[in-house]
């Protein structure tokens, strides 16, 4: 640990930071207009050419608008709580590359790599980080003593808990078929095949619970507007909802990043563009590029979900993540050690087998899914 | 896994794959028919018992030394899986009459016990710890399991909470025991001992040492860390506080011998003293407490904790050399008197125990002699053995505890112990005349396995006295070497 | 003066603030909170010791889901605020007398025994942690098998013993 390397994670930081901060604002953008699109509408359209400038003139009137204190909050953690749930979202993609080893470059003397931190234990700091997550929703909740804010908290507390071990259990694929926590490890290891052609259930599995974790349509329970009013957002205003919203939404581009990066390649090129010229091997100033467009489709298809789906029961969305996705997701560990296990002793060909036993293994969740969620005991009293 | 470790865990294993079977086929048991349940839980320990005598005499370790099967082992196993059996036996008429039949208590019942095996097997002290928790966290739902009867949920929490903090200091003595050495198996921290070069260490292993007592010592009740044991054993349904004040113990006293007696015995100049006074609290504040109890079952309470103390006493000399296998034989043998007679006592309190914890006063046992003689005569004999008087077992296990304190050294502890009987008598002896000497119409019940164990356990306090020898000798097999 | 041992005093000091923290503080909320914290400078230490691996289980497993279940109940109860004056007149001044007993003790204990000549070895630290978590988990299913195997049955008990005090049976009160 030398001076210099702590002035080149603080420069580096600071410029990701900064482009979360601008990439939330033109997500919110980008949301409204696709959303406005797949609802026949137009969307905003009047502040600058295309509405454009319509997030700056959201961010505007944010800061300007007064700031509420509820009587008998938790000053303190009321104050703390946009805080602590924005840090993780900007922090959780630290340890992403955005390009390959080629794509670095001497500079000072030393060699600055497209990824903030590369720490060895990459994909575990990714969980933790994750994990740690809730504590800003749930402190929001319960600092603005109101009752339906405590209880958006504790419904996000039991759903990101729930969802977290399948999460974490989809992490552990990967892992496993890398050999590696590393992210640059993991990325490599896609070069020849994405891990989600091998690990599609994973994959699946991967979004579904990540969609939980950020509280994102169909899962957003704790924000519920027909039984919580906004739910753990309810009293906060101005900058400090401003800043819970920036969260929800840097988290929904840091959750496509990872996703990219864990299941689709990262910076790696699309499978049809390997040996040409738009490889990264031969490119190396593509690697961003790629990156930027699977998180693009990526939040697309998070955008087609919300406005698609309906919001799952609460009922419904516990018994699903116990009963369906942590099974199925301990199954889908088991079958993606055993077919590397078979791979690496008797035949490269069983790799196939884990794509094949895995779809079948999510097939049969499918069928459980429906015996357990149409049982008469979910149905409401 | 070598044919070793199979061999080691071989009891162990059978008992805990019989109790998660139980676990699913208890599924299939349909309510009110939960004998079933209770008959496939003795014959899982009866299968275990048998698994156990089969591999009696013979020694082995696996699993690189972490596991055991010696005398100690086979001998402690055995008493477990007795006081298993008979807690079985005394349990099923008592659910039903309770109201409290559910299959799950046999297989929590099953995994105590697994948790006390594994105690007297471990010979690492990541294991011990490990079965210190298998063999409390079903205790302490047990405990509460008359829920939601006020007390025994009270009794559940209680064991509970105390029950973690103890484990607390047991965990963080392992932690500086482990941090003084570098290592948990008890045998490579003799080595370590014996190379002597620990420095600052030996301070560390010492109070390691140290915390890892008083952990135990609230599992076996020794004063001052005896305050749950009067709360839980009344609160806690009648079958769970006799197989608890048993098994629990004889565990705790497992350990103790265990880790005190294989790895500590350089420690003695400084535990000694600890143990010394640990010994006499014990036995004074346990006997002096009792006298005032009204209630029968704080009564046995306040009793087992003062046999903590007389068990403590054998052990504060086990540091010289030339008694500590007598302090460890004295001791198991003190064990399977108190169980023996524990449980008959505890039987022929379930006999008169009314549903909401009536009838357990020791004014409700008035009358008991003319009543039901057979009865009265039984509680008589576990009394008799209580205070250590002739003709009990009780008086055995007491001389041979007295002489190993004396051989040791210790004759103001021996005389502390005598005097503190004298004092036991006392209320161990009103039970009696209150049973023949006050009029009463008690109704006991005369459920056939409740009644077997009393017969069982008054006719084993009575005749094992009788070949103390054999016992003695049994018991002095089971010396850890 | 070296940048890790700076991050370390900052760090040891912040783990006993926050412990006591934990202790004094007499809102449950923030006691949890300051356990939070405490476990996240533990999770530092372990990362300084060269264990990364551990010290992202410490983050995941204790911060990120025990302690947010810890207030996940302390929410749901309400149980936040702690009552004033429930205690026994007799037990904070005779809690403080066994406290400093002990602590003399310890001391009396350290000044009769003390030898700088051999403090304890640190253990050596494994350099890629790919190689260090294949070599913990060789651990796990060779030489530390039994514990592992006895912990996960324990975990197995604790569960049932969690439901069989927690479900109400169908036709009974709870």
């Amino acid at each position: 640990m030398t001076f210099a390397s702590i002035l080149e994670w603080l420069i580096k930081g600071f410029v990701w930071v900064m482009i979360l901060l601008g990439g939330f604002a033109y997500l919110t953008y980008y949301e409204r207009r696709a959303l406005a699109r797949i609802q026949v509408r137009i969307g905003p359209n009047r502040a600058g050419p295309l509405g454009l400038l319509q997030p700056i003139a959201d961010a505007i009137k944010l800061i300007f608008k007064e700031e509420l204190m509820p009587a008998r909050a938790d000053k303190l953690l009321f104050f703390l709580a946009p805080i602590i749930t924005l840090t993780p979202a900007l922090v959780i993609t630290a340890v992403v590359p955005f390009g390959p080893e080629g794509l670095n470059f001497p500079l000072f003397g030393r060699v600055i790599t497209w990824q903030i931190a590369d720490i060895n234990v990459g994909i575990l700091y990714i969980m933790s980080i994750a994990s740690i997550a809730v504590y800003g929703i749930v402190l929001a909740g319960w600092s603005s003593n109101n009752k339906y804010a405590m209880l958006g908290g504790l419904r996000s507390t039991a759903q990101m808990i729930s969802y977290e071990l399948a999460l974490g259990l989809s992490f552990v694929s990967v892992i496993v078929l890398a050999d590696s926590t590393r992210m640059i490890d993991i990325v490599e290891a896609q070069k020849s095949m994405w891990f989600m052609v091998l690990q599609p259930v994973g994959m699946v599995i991967f979004l579904i619970a990540t969609l939980a974790e950020v509280n994102r349509s169909p899962f957003d329970m704790p924000e519920a507007e027909q039984e919580l009013a906004a739910g753990y957002h309810s009293e906060y205003g101005g900058m400090k909802f401003a800043l819970l919203f920036m969260a929800e939404y840097d988290k929904m581009i840091a959750i496509c990043i990872i996703a990219a990066t864990i299941f689709f390649g990262g910076y790696r090129e699309f499978w049809f563009l390997q040996n040409t010229w738009f490889s990264v091997d031969q490119t190396p100033i593509l690697g961003p590029v790629y990156v930027f467009i699977k998180v693009f489709i990526l939040l697309f298809g998070m955008i087609w979900v919300r406005a698609t789906l309906p919001r799952i029961r609460y009922d419904r969305l516990m018994a699903f993540g116990w009963k369906i996705l942590l099974p199925l997701s301990l199954a889908l560990v088991f079958l993606t050690a055993t077919g590397i296990l078979l791979a690496q002793e008797v035949n490269p060909l069983f790799m196939w087998g884990i794509p094949v036993v895995s779809l079948a293994a999510g097939f049969i969740a499918i069928l459980g899914m429906y015996q357990t969620l149409r049982r008469k005991e979910h149905a409401r009293a | 896994m070598t044919q070793s470790d199979l061999i080691t865990i071989l009891p162990l294993l059978a008992l805990v794959v019989w109790a998660c079977a139980l676990l699913l086929v208890d599924l299939f048991i349909p309510k009110g028919r939960k004998g079933w349940t209770a008959l496939l839980a003795a014959a899982g320990l009866a299968l275990t018992m048998g698994l156990t005598l089969a591999q009696a005499g013979r020694e082995a370790s696996g699993f690189g030394g972490m596991l055991r099967l010696d005398g100690f082992s086979t001998f402690l196993n055995v008493l477990f899986l007795g006081s298993g059996l008979l807690g079985v036996a005394v349990a099923y008429g008592y659910l039903k009459r309770m109201d409290l039949e559910r299959g799950e208590f046999y297989s929590l019942l099953l995994f105590s016990i697994t948790g006390m095996m594994l105690m007297a097997q471990a010979a690492d002290l990541i294991v011990i710890f490990l079965a210190l928790e298998l063999l409390s966290i079903p205790l302490y739902v047990l405990a509460a399991f008359a829920r939601p009867r006020a007390d025994s949920e009270e009794a559940g929490l209680k064991y509970f909470l105390l029950g973690a903090f103890s484990t607390g200091f047991v965990v963080y003595g392992i932690t500086l025991v482990f941090g003084a050495t570098g290592t948990t198996s008890l045998a490579k921290i003799v080595e370590v001992l014996a190379a002597g070069s620990l420095g600052t260490g030996s301070l560390l292993l010492t109070i390691g040492a140290a915390l890892i007592l008083v952990g135990f010592s609230f599992k076996v009740a020794a004063v001052p860390f005896h305050m749950w044991t009067p709360d839980v054993y009344q609160g806690a349904p009648t079958p769970v506080t006799a197989f608890m004040s048993v098994g629990a113990k004889a565990a705790g006293f497992a350990a103790l011998m265990r880790i005190f007696v294989m790895a500590f015995p350089s420690l003695s100049a400084d535990l000694t003293p600890v143990l010394w006074a640990l010994a006499a609290l014990t036995m004074f504040i346990g006997n002096i407490i009792a006298i005032s109890q009204t209630n029968i079952k704080r009564m046995l309470a306040y009793s087992s904790i003062a046999h903590a103390g007389y068990i403590l006493m054998a052990l504060v000399a086990y540091g010289n050399p030339a008694v500590a296998a007598d302090s460890v034989a004295s001791a198991l043998f003190y064990l399977v008197a108190y169980a023996v007679t524990s449980f008959g006592a505890w039987s022929v309190v379930m006999s008169l125990e009314k549903p909401d914890a009536k009838g357990l006063e020791i004014n409700d046992f008035a009358g008991l002699g003319r009543r039901n003689p057979l009865l009265a005569a039984a509680m008589t004999i576990f009394m008799l053995s209580f205070t250590g008087m002739p003709p009990t077992l009780g008086l055995v296990g007491k001389f041979f505890l007295f002489r190993t304190a004396i051989e040791g050294g210790f004759i103001g502890l021996a005389i502390i112990g005598v005097l503190t009987s004298l004092i036991s008598a006392y209320y161990y002896l009103r039970v009696v005349v209150t049973m023949y000497m006050r009029e009463g119409e008690p109704q006991a019940e005369g459920e056939y396995w409740l009644t077997f164990t009393t017969v069982v356990t008054a006719l084993a306090t009575v005749v094992l006295q009788f070949l103390p020898a054999a016992l003695f000798a049994l018991a002095a097999g089971a010396v850890l070497k | 003066m070296d940048l890790t041992l700076i991050l370390f005093i900052i760090l040891a000091v912040t783990a006993i603030a926050t412990a006591l923290g934990l202790l004094i503080s007499r809102n449950a909320v923030y006691a949890a909170l300051f356990l939070v914290m405490n476990f996240a400078c533990v999770a530092i230490f372990y990362l300084l010791l060269g264990a990364p691996f551990i010290a992202m289980a410490q983050v995941t497993v204790y911060a990120g889901a025990i302690m947010v279940l810890f207030l996940f109940v302390i929410m749901l109860l309400g149980a936040e605020k702690l009552p004033k004056g429930d205690v026994l007149p007799v037990q904070r001044p005779l809690a403080i007398g066994a406290a400093v007993i002990l602590l003399a003790e310890a001391v009396i204990l350290l000044v009769q025994r003390f030898q700088s000549t051999a403090m304890l070895q640190a253990p050596g630290t494994v350099e890629n942690s790919m190689d260090s978590l294949r070599e913990m988990s060789g651990l796990l299913f060779t030489e530390y098998l039994l514990p592992f195997e006895v912990t996960s049955i324990l975990l197995l008990v604790a569960m049932v013993g969690a439901i069989v005090l927690t479900k109400q049976e169908k036709g009974t009160r709870g």
